[in-house]
């Protein structure tokens, strides 16, 4: 079955493809992915309007078949059956067939809903670059722990290496989204989230701040650049060299409400994005939030960094049963 | 002291923006006018006696419908002003607070105040009607119902030009919308307005869920219950259920605004994200509640005007019972994107998936009803049919949308938009519009201009498709809600202007409506009991109905009772026969809902501004209306046989 699946996704993508030659087909960014990720996003979007319209095409002929044959006309030849209420065998097949296919649709949707899993690091033998996200009022800021650099609302990757983002937010809620990479994940305080994706080619893709967040929040949009690991490498370095620090009381001044054009820094503060994190757990941690907390593996059933009186540096498991709601459980 | 009372008045009224000044100067010059035209004519009495103390189900349902038509201008201004603003990039018509103001009232004004109140109201012109009984269950709480509906809307909108519209979206997430980020009194507004309304709609459904099990005709066993009837019940079931989750929400989001607590604060360990999982538990079933009613109303201008019985009684009835149920099962669908993991996940995907299967069953039921039917097109038909398409597009986006990691890539975005105005649109919208012009004889006694109504029709759905097909695209080109502005670069102007030209011919639809009333009005044209070929009981009384509905219950063992009975006479059988006229015993009206509802929007109001000297004697006021009424002792009262039968000799003159 699933191989059907690929020949007919082959044959949806080809028809995607032709449109996407077409002028204005290049605008259609959803369509047009330039990552793993955002491929397979679209291979299921393909998979399932196909599905759909195996139900819709005939559905919306039938309606119009029917609405014309049945119309009232004085000559009308149509058959006219009053009483015609109720058939057993058609109604049994227009419970089945889409019964069928949601079933269908379903078992599709689960199996791409664990391989496209946001916190599921991606195979590949390039080791994953961090950036850590934090949305702000209104501007995103990215933190590269290990080239220890960060900008605003600019980021830069080396393309076909795995980047792993984590999110997290000192405002209201926002949502990251880079349409051509693949799709979004919240950006919510006191939770890390994760996020992996890849760019397959170099090139340099739209990034949305895609949930409302207040004010200015049409001006939280950012480039997200692929280059090469060559270019990157320089990309860096001219950063290291040229720009100013990012400091503790830097960060405080930028998390203030307002917009910001693309900047860069040349470092960060020590553990700045875990003690963004813990900060809503309900108690400061101060700086205790040390680096070891990077290693962490934050994964979707606990989101939540830092709850409670737990340290920040504590280890926390992707099965932790933690859920948002109780903190006080953990005492 | 002059300065502090400008200072006030600067507070108070919201400044600065010439198109508010403009709407202050209207609503000011309408109030004068409506005040000169009730005095000028003596119409205070009328105003008093025959509406606002009104506990007739005929009536409460004319003024839902009547508040439901102005807050749709309402809605629809914002909405075109949202147009307007996004027509061209770069453009600085509105400014990103105005906007977001915006398209926040559009939203809560849309759904609760106008999808709601057209609904409530079809549910009081028709479901009494229906199925034979002379009013509903508690005439008094529905008079209540509307009260509270009516002062909460109005709360909702004195924000408009009073201290300032709330703008943290229609579910107002928190943190946003917590005192941290939203100081002003809009989300005070917005918390008070709903919640007074939210106990208006809860004891509807109370109302409606109780009138439909107890007060039927005898006769009418519950599978023998037309299907808006259906519909209603399983509507109502569902607002049951679904509207304390909304009061409890807000209530708790009250109470961190007010009282400094932390539900959903960011700080102290507050959880916003659980806000958003409740304030879903409701907004689910929400979207299900307003668009059961319309499936029924499809269900019965098809069988109607394809002259045939409704195909599938059986199966449409599981459908709509099943879609109530699964409603509840479905909410994080909304935000597959806040990383509950894989499992959660795929939960709600399927649950969701398994929706579409009930309602795609009624669309193959709606077909085979006009299968073999002889099928006529005046309005009410013209909007059921073009539904059908509409509603079938918009599903399938809809079901798009439920594969998990796909949504990923439409949430937040003008894809998401598209279909939910797909479905509310196409589906609700629709339904409701298809409901008032089929049932707008039987409430009015007179007929509505066809050749306008087809103007508007036309209009409004070229208009519909003109304006959402290019969101669709729009989404996929990752333009995302809510963005007051973009830029060129964007490339999204071609198709964004394009969606607004659609908004504006979707405007001119609905002044085609209103010129077909106001032009309807002016060469009235008298309408028969039964103006359409009709199916159930309603159409069996005159137009409009008498006070007291049916001079006798009458007698439906068959499931369209009244098209039997007309069959049976035009095979030359003879009616059913009408019992003996009896004195008919009618609930007395009552001025107590509108002061309580009064006393309501002055505790809300006092409650917005934390001004406890005014909130304190408003819920004192309610006390003692609650008071009053429990030591009301006469509250009904007979109507005698002779005056039945003057009544009845009048109306029959009039048919």
């Amino acid at each position: 079955m699933v191989k059907g699946f690929r020949r007919l996704m082959a044959v949806l993508s080809l028809a995607a493809m032709t449109i996407l030659m077409t002028g204005c087909g290049e605008k259609l960014i959803v369509l047009n992915p330039k990552g793993a990720i955002g491929k397979h996003q679209l291979d299921l979007i393909l998979i399932s309007t196909a599905l759909c319209l195996v139900v819709i095409v005939p559905v919306l002929i039938l309606t119009f078949y029917i609405v014309w044959k049945y119309r009232q006309r004085p000559e009308s030849k149509a058959k006219y059956d009053p009483h015609w209420e109720h058939s057993t065998k058609l109604e049994l097949i227009w419970w089945g067939i889409p019964i069928v296919i949601i079933v269908i649709l379903a078992a599709v949707t689960a199996r791409y809903t664990y391989m496209l899993e946001p916190s599921k690091p991606l195979e590949h033998e390039a080791k994953p670059i961090v950036i850590q996200v934090t949305s702000l009022d209104w501007k995103w800021l990215f933190q590269y722990p290990d080239q220890d650099i960060a900008t605003i609302n600019y980021i830069q990757f080396p393309e076909d290496v795995p980047i792993e983002f984590r999110l997290t937010s000192d405002a209201p809620m926002n949502s990251f989204w880079i349409p051509q990479l693949g799709g979004q994940i919240y950006t919510m305080s006191g939770m890390a989230m994760k996020l992996h994706l890849i760019a397959d080619e170099p090139g340099s893709y739209m990034g949305m701040g895609a949930n409302f967040s207040g004010k200015d929040f049409g001006k939280m949009q950012f480039t997200a650049k692929a280059t090469s690991q060559e270019e990157f490498d320089a990309w860096v370095k001219e950063v290291k060299g040229s720009s100013p620090a990012l400091t503790n009381e830097g960060y405080e001044q930028l998390a203030k409400p307002g917009v910001s054009d693309v900047e860069t820094f040349s470092s960060i503060p020590a553990g700045l994005f875990e003690r963004i994190v813990t900060k809503y757990g309900g108690h400061d941690h101060g700086g205790t939030g040390g680096e070891s907390s990077t290693e962490h593996e934050h994964g979707a059933d606990s989101d939540q960094a830092a709850t409670g009186e737990m340290p920040a540096d504590m280890e926390m498991d992707g099965d932790s049963s933690m859920n948002h709601g109780d903190h006080a459980s953990h005492d | 002291m002059l300065d502090n009372i400008k200072d006030f008045a600067s507070d108070f009224f919201v400044t600065g923006d010439p198109l508010i000044y403009g709407a202050d100067v209207s609503i000011g010059l309408t109030m004068i006018a409506v005040v000169f035209a009730l005095t000028y004519f003596k119409k205070w009495n009328w105003l008093w006696k025959d509406w606002l103390t009104t506990v007739d189900h005929k009536r409460i349902g004319i003024m839902y419908v009547i508040a439901a038509l102005l807050m749709l201008f309402r809605g629809g201004v914002d909405a075109l002003l949202m147009r307007t603003q996004l027509a061209v990039p770069d453009s600085d018509f509105l400014s990103p607070e105005h906007y977001n103001q915006i398209f926040t009232t559009h939203g809560v004004i849309m759904i609760l105040f106008m999808a709601m109140p057209l609904m409530f109201g079809l549910f009081n012109l028709v479901i009494p009607l229906q199925i034979g009984a002379r009013d509903v269950a508690f005439p008094f709480l529905n008079s209540l119902s509307f009260w509270l509906f009516f002062f909460g809307a109005m709360l909702f909108n004195v924000s408009f030009v009073i201290g300032g519209s709330p703008d943290a979206g229609w579910l107002s997430y928190p943190p946003l919308s917590e005192m941290s980020h939203s100081p002003g009194v809009g989300q005070d507004f917005y918390i008070w307005g709903i919640q007074i309304s939210g106990i208006g709609s809860l004891m509807t459904g109370i109302n409606f869920v109780v009138t439909i099990l107890k007060m039927r005709t005898p006769g009418m066993k519950l599978m023998k219950m037309p299907m808006f009837t259906w519909s209603v019940l399983s509507s109502s079931l569902t607002i049951l259920l679904a509207f304390p989750i909304l009061t409890v929400t807000l209530a708790l989001l009250f109470i961190d605004r007010y009282f400094g607590a932390h539900f959903f604060t960011l700080d102290s360990g507050g959880n916003p994200m659980m806000y958003i999982n409740l304030i879903w538990m409701w907004g689910h079933p929400e979207v299900y509640i307003i668009v059961l009613p319309a499936f029924g109303i499809f269900s019965e201008i098809v069988a109607t005007f394809s002259k045939k019985r409704l195909f599938g009684y059986k199966s449409m009835v599981f459908a709509l019972m099943s879609i109530s149920l699964f409603s509840f099962f479905t909410w994080a669908h909304h935000f597959f994107t806040m990383g509950s993991g894989a499992n959660v996940n795929i939960f709600f995907a399927i649950t969701t998936m398994i929706i579409a299967i009930p309602t795609g069953v009624k669309v193959f039921n709606w077909l085979f009803t006009m299968f073999r039917g002889r099928i006529s097109f005046p309005t009410p038909m013209l909007w059921t049919v073009a539904f059908i398409p509409c509603f079938i597009v918009g599903g399938m986006t809809g079901v798009l949308l439920s594969v998990a990691p796909a949504d990923f890539q439409f949430h937040n975005s003008y894809f998401l938009i598209a279909h939910f105005h797909q479905v509310i649109i196409g589906g609700v919208a629709f339904g409701f519009f298809a409901g008032l012009y089929y049932w707008w004889p039987k409430v009015f006694g007179f007929t509505l201009n066809e050749r306008l109504g087809k103007w508007a029709f036309w209009t409004w759905n070229i208009g519909f498709y003109v304006c959402f097909m290019p969101q669709y695209v729009l989404g996929l080109m990752g333009m995302t809600r809510r963005l007051s502005t973009y830029g060129w670069d964007k490339g999204w102007y071609e198709l964004n202007l394009t969606s607004t030209i659609g908004g504006f011919l979707m405007g001119i639809g609905f002044l085609f409506q209103v010129w077909q009333i106001l032009h309807s009005i002016k060469f009235m044209k008298r309408a028969t009991g039964d103006p359409w070929g009709g199916r159930t009981l309603e159409w069996s009384i005159p137009s409009p109905a008498p006070l007291y509905n049916f001079a006798t219950l009458p007698q439906a063992d068959e499931k369209d009772p009244w098209w039997e009975e007309k069959t049976r006479i035009a095979d030359g059988h003879a009616p059913l026969p009408k019992p003996k006229l009896e004195p008919i015993h009618m609930p007395k009206n009552s001025g107590i809902p509108f002061v309580m509802s009064s006393f309501w929007f002055v505790a809300g109001f006092g409650l917005v501004f934390d001004w406890l000297w005014m909130a304190i004697p408003g819920f004192v006021g309610v006390a003692v209306c609650m008071l009053v009424h429990s030591f009301r002792y006469k509250t009904d009262y007979y109507i005698p046989v002779d005056e039945i039968e003057r009544t009845e000799a009048a109306a029959r003159r009039n048919v």
